[in-house]
């Protein structure tokens, strides 16, 4: 006997709090698992991966700062996945939000000033911001499906980088190696807690987290996403314009990512290299979606999946876990995620039992 | 050998993944169910097969491996977005990520290794023509994918199968008020689309370029998704679609050994390119989308 999805009366919030921790906890359980068939002691993968990130100030410093980012891109993803646009190329917008901000570093090494970080973040906002005209234009003029443009963005962006890298940008004191020259003092975004590496770019994800609820919860144009993703007709309707809500959702999302992109080139890299960007850009999709698509739920959620980042890599130290165990672990979070949050909407019924009887306990 | 004569030899071998990946997708999208995780699946299917050639099992059980990898991981995906009714694109996205993971992690011990690939198989006469014969000499997988393209254009403009598909696709309720099983056919539709992804990979690692490398499905498995789109939904375009991006891909070759003077990135993106230029030149056709399009694509059906 198959048990069927009945649909609630009204969403609950009950499973939509459950939904992250269940998913979570079976992704644990089902990744430690796979290490144990990979020969790998589940024990000490358990400790590097899931508790070390927290034990200490110096690791729980670095959780904070890949925390960052994360918070950064998936606040600006779910401003447009809330809407049902789906900006699948943060990665790229990251990406030309490193090459803008490095603009500055790169032409004008010699330059000082307080000016040249904020000014470098700005220039980077800009850069991921303009990566997401084109699916925005495409999406809007052309009719094409945001997904597969915003996607093709990141893989061209990842040669316009090799291309500068390896060609005009190259440090000529680098020993060939594709990376640009080292920024000056004041291209870095000053420290915020000292001996860590955290930096003030910390505080701008808290501030857009903060930005993305007071404007879901308190302004009419939060909910004017809501209505522009969900019934398009409904919008028109309302007087609301769908193409704008799709632009600006995917230039505030390339705005946010480009952002962050900078700010990890004025951050703890410091240069401009090949390897800027851990895979962000996709992390942040499963950030978002792990958070529910809110602004709070995306806070917790970038600080877990910020401590899986630094727990794969003391699990790759001390327990000889490949990286890719990390990126298998998110798959595997999200995958549970989208199974169990169905239960926000349905309930499960087992044929045989009264519906009926059921419908008035539950809900 | 000259540029076209090369790119005349070598297109329909490089237009295969995408070609095998984009039929599969084509029968699952026409059942109204969108799969994004293509990617992944064909990473999968890739490293799947390359590691069972390599061992030495040969190519029909790296292909059989590769064709169940592949449904392994679209199993997932309808069991989420058919059972459990989430919303496709997410879990299309979940069973990608997953997928592209399991596909590094597996083969990290593969890394650079190479097998052998297939030996070609010529059409007599024909094969001796100049410039032209290269054509055809060609593996035996893509004589197969001929094959597959000419069954599946035939099933949705003959079969019974191929109406009772386009009719779930186009109207579920209606199918499913008229006695058709809407989720078991999509799931049948689905778990195709997963093993022509797997088999897509297992010929891009172990045929085409016989090595394993992380990540050398490199956004063919999204072009694959795009093809879809560009053929409108009909198996003979998505072949000249495949065929026009194998000589795409390889005409970037050429101009790299032959020195053109262009920088080498500018012509790995231009599969990207040119898949942003055609997608944006076949979507602003409307009626072009209207005519051959799925009505009910992406939306879950439950009673």
């Amino acid at each position: 006997m198959m048990p069927m999805l009945i649909r609630r009366d009204r969403a609950s919030t009950k499973a939509a709090v459950l939904a992250p921790v269940v998913a979570v906890l079976a992704a644990i359980v089902v990744n430690l698992l796979l290490f144990m068939v990979m020969g790998k002691d589940p024990v000490a993968v358990f400790y590097a991966m899931l508790l070390e990130p927290f034990l200490s100030w110096s690791s729980f410093s670095e959780v904070l700062l890949k925390m960052g980012p994360l918070l950064l891109i998936a606040q600006g993803l779910a401003i447009g996945f809330r809407a049902k646009v789906f900006n699948i190329g943060a990665e790229g917008q990251f990406i030309l939000g490193a090459i803008f901000a490095s603009i500055i570093p790169v032409y004008f090494p010699q330059a000082t000033g307080g000016w040249i970080w904020p000014a470098m973040l700005m220039l980077g906002a800009l850069g991921g911001m303009l990566w997401a005209v084109v699916p925005a234009f495409w999406r809007v003029r052309l009719n094409a499906n945001e997904i597969l443009v915003t996607l093709m963005m990141s893989l061209i962006a990842v040669q316009v980088l090799n291309y500068l890298l390896l060609g005009p940008w190259k440090d000529p004191a680098g020993f060939n190696f594709p990376q640009s020259v080292m920024f000056q003092y004041d291209a870095m975004v000053p420290i915020l807690l000292p001996g860590t590496r955290v930096n003030v770019s910390l505080l701008l994800a808290f501030a857009a987290a903060i930005l993305a609820w007071a404007y879901m919860q308190r302004s009419f144009g939060g909910y004017q996403f809501l209505v522009g993703g969900l019934a398009p007709r409904a919008a028109a309707y309302a007087g609301f314009s769908e193409a704008k809500a799709i632009t600006l959702s995917l230039l505030i999302g390339g705005f946010a990512a480009g952002l962050a992109g900078a700010a990890e080139v004025a951050g703890p890299i410091g240069q401009l290299q090949r390897s800027i960007s851990t895979g962000y850009g996709y992390a942040a999709i499963i950030v978002a979606y792990l958070g529910g698509l809110h602004p709070l739920g995306i806070v917790a959620s970038s600080l877990l999946m910020a401590a899986l980042y630094i727990g794969g890599d003391n699990a790759m130290v001390s327990a000889d876990l490949p990286v890719a165990a990390v990126r298998v672990f998110q798959g595997t979070v999200l995958v549970f995620y989208l199974a169990a949050v169905t239960f926000v909407r349905f309930r499960l019924e087992w044929p045989g039992s009264s519906g009926a009887e059921r419908g008035s306990k539950g809900a | 050998m000259t540029g076209l004569s090369f790119i005349l030899a070598g297109m329909l071998a490089a237009a295969t993944p995408f070609l095998l990946a984009a039929l599969g997708e084509l029968v699952v999208e026409r059942s109204g169910v969108l799969n994004l995780g293509v990617e992944g699946m064909m990473a999968l299917g890739a490293v799947v097969g390359f590691i069972v050639v390599y061992h030495g099992a040969g190519h029909v059980m790296g292909f059989a491996a590769a064709g169940l990898a592949g449904m392994m991981l679209a199993l997932i995906f309808g069991w989420l977005a058919l059972g459990f009714r989430a919303n496709q694109v997410a879990v299309g996205l979940a069973v990608g990520i997953l997928g592209q993971g399991m596909s590094s992690l597996i083969g990290n011990s593969y890394e650079s290794l190479t097998i052998t690939g297939l030996p070609k198989l010529s059409v007599p006469v024909l094969s001796d023509l100049p410039v032209v014969g290269g054509l055809f000499s060609q593996d035996i997988v893509v004589w197969l994918s001929l094959l597959v393209t000419l069954a599946i254009w035939a099933m949705f403009r003959y079969s019974h199968l191929g109406l009772v598909l386009r009719a779930v696709g186009e109207n579920p309720q209606a199918a499913h008020a008229i006695g058709y099983r809407v989720i078991a056919l999509r799931y049948g539709a689905v778990m195709f689309g997963g093993a022509m992804a797997g088999f897509a990979g297992a010929y891009a690692a172990t045929v085409y370029t016989p090595l394993w490398a992380d990540g050398m499905i490199a956004g063919r498995g999204w072009i694959a998704l795009a093809l879809v789109v560009f053929g409108t939904w009909l198996a003979g375009r998505v072949f000249f679609g495949a065929c026009l991006f194998g000589a795409v891909s390889l005409a970037s070759l050429v101009a790299q050994t032959e020195a053109w003077p262009v920088p080498s990135q500018l012509l790995s993106s231009l599969p990207y390119l040119v898949t942003i230029i055609v997608l944006g030149i076949i979507t602003s056709n409307k009626r072009l989308l209207k005519e051959n399009g799925v009505a009910s694509l992406g939306e879950p059906f439950g009673k």
